[in-house]
Parts: C-alpha cells; sequence; structure tokens
C-alpha cells in the first residue's frame, strides 16, 4: 500500500496524517518531502499523525528522525501522535521513545506544543 | 525430525525486498508463530534483504539474492545470500550510542539481532550469508509445521530459481 500524506492546521500547529508504509523507497520519501516542504513554507509546529501506518522499517525510522532533527535544526518543533504497535516497539527497541515526544490524544499533543 | 525447506534467487531491487518481507510473513504465520512474532520475522528478513540489495550487490541487476527458509518443529531457520563484498555487522556503529542516536542510518543489523533469537554473519566466496533463527516458545513448543506451498511460488514469479526439498 502506497503511503499518503495529509496536513491541516489547528491552533497554529500543522497536523500531517500519514496513512500507510513508511519503508526504504517510497514512503519514506513521501515523508521527506512533505517535512521539507512544510518547513520550507515556515510551518515550526508539526505534528505526525501515525495512526494510519501500517508498517514502519528501519529507513522508515531513520526518516522520522531525520525529519525530527531537521524541524528542530530550523527553530521548530516536531512530536509523534497516536503509534501503532510495530512502531511503537520499534522507537522503543531504538531507544528512539526517549527522544520523541509522543501523544496519544491530538488536543493534547496541541496543547503540549504551547507549553 | 520433520524438515521442509524452500529457497529463492531474487533480483537486487527494491520490489525483491517488498516480496522477501511478505513471504516471510506468510511462512512465518504458517509455521505458527503469532501476528506480533510474524511481524517482527518479517522486518528481519526485510533488513537482511535491503542490505544485501544496497550494500551487499549494490543493486547490481547482474547479482541475485538467495533467500532459504527452513522449517523444523522447534524454529524458522532463514538464510540471505548476496553476491557482493557484502556489510560487516561489527563494522556497524551501536545505533543506541548516544553520538549515534540521532543518525538517520544503522538500524538495520540492530532490529534484526533484536527481533531473531540468532543472529549470524558468514563471508563466503563469494558474497556474504547472514543467518537468522527464531524458535518456537511455550510449553512443548511443538506446533504443527505449516510447510510450505504454491502460494510462496505465486509471491515470486517469473524469473526467479526455486528450489524446493
Amino acid at each position: 500500500m502506497t503511503m499518503k500524506a495529509s496536513s491541516r492546521q489547528a491552533n497554529g500547529v500543522t497536523i500531517v496524517s500519514l496513512c500507510g508504509r513508511i519503508t526504504l523507497g517510497e514512503g519514506s520519501v513521501i515523508l521527506r518531502d512533505t517535512v521539507k516542504s512544510l518547513s520550507a513554507q515556515g510551518h515550526k509546529k508539526i505534528l505526525l499523525d501515525l495512526g494510519d501506518v501500517t508498517y514502519i522499517d528501519s529507513s522508515g525510522i531513520g526518516e522520522l528522525v531525520s525529519a525530527f532533527t531537521s524541524v528542530r535544526n530550523s527553530g521548530g518543533e516536531l512530536k509523534l501522535l497516536k503509534l501503532t504497535k510495530q512502531v511503537h516497539d520499534l522507537l522503543q527497541v531504538t531507544k528512539l521513545h526517549t527522544i520523541f515526544d509522543i501523544q496519544e490524544d491530538e488536543a493534547a499533543a496541541i496543547a503540549a506544543f504551547a507549553r | 525430525m520433520n524438515v521442509s525447506k524452500v529457497s529463492y534467487t531474487l533480483e537486487s531491487t527494491l520490489e525483491s525486498v517488498n516480496r522477501a518481507e511478505q513471504t516471510a510473513a506468510e511462512i512465518a504465520a504458517r509455521s505458527g508463530f503469532d501476528k506480533d512474532e510474524c511481524g517482527r520475522i518479517s522486518l528481519a528478513v526485510r533488513e537482511a534483504t535491503v542490505n544485501a540489495v544496497l550494500h551487499g550487490n549494490q543493486c547490481d541487476p547482474t547479482k541475485g539474492v538467495t533467500i532459504s527458509f527452513e522449517n523444523t518443529l522447534d524454529a524458522l531457520t532463514i538464510l540471505v545470500h548476496d553476491e557482493g563484498s557484502g556489510l560487516d555487522p561489527a563494522l556497524v556503529p551501536d545505533p543506541l550510542a548516544p553520538i549515534n542516536l540521532l543518525k538517520q542510518s544503522g538500524r538495520g543489523v540492530f532490529i534484526i539481532r533484536a527481533f531473531m533469537d540468532e543472529f549470524r554473519f558468514r563471508t563466503m566466496s563469494p558474497g556474504t550469508e547472514v543467518t537468522m533463527i527464531k524458535f518456537v516458545r511455550g510449553p512443548g513448543s511443538r506446533r504443527q509445521q505449516g510447510g510450505f506451498t504454491s502460494d510462496d511460488e505465486s509471491k515470486l514469479t517469473a524469473g526467479e530459481r526455486r528450489h524446493h526439498r
């Protein structure tokens, strides 16, 4: 299944909903291009909704890390919302759950940007 | 002991990576592993195949990747063999080290080690071979053996060589 990305605004936060697989090739490229484009447009608060991500591999994990560092380096902030079990397991195994701010509730995630 | 084994030789493409992952998931499911374990096994196979295609064969269309699944009552053993110079896992930096934690790449071998019970790496002539083993757990751990079916072959079609034993 090809990954799809769509974005919307809520209280100054750009919520990017990702659906499908984030793997080497298309999914990773779509994620990279989406975050790059949003950063170029000046979006500083980005919330990646991973609730519909069905599968992720090490390339996809690397792309999440790259998105996190690129947004941070441009003075912004990137958080993750609604991890599936597979994504959660991989972030835990790779200790990246200690790096990302991971939220389960959208309203709480948006509020967390203001803190 | 009842043993079944099947092997495929795939082209060095990303499409082969997807097919290897899918085949691994199906074989793991028929071998009696639960959904979570099937996901871990298929991801390990995906990562090993990515390494074989990208780092081993460097996407050279003249070089193949051979993947073997051996199913016994106690374990599923998977071998991934490329024809390139390979990737020595001993030289891969620890992705959990603070200095490496935010690097974009370098987690594939670590994930394989984390998700499989055994991981071995062997330099061949030519190429390199990775062996991954997942043991069946639980009391008695004598599962019903699913073996391999023609469905496996339907995922891996024209141009690929298949060997059954």
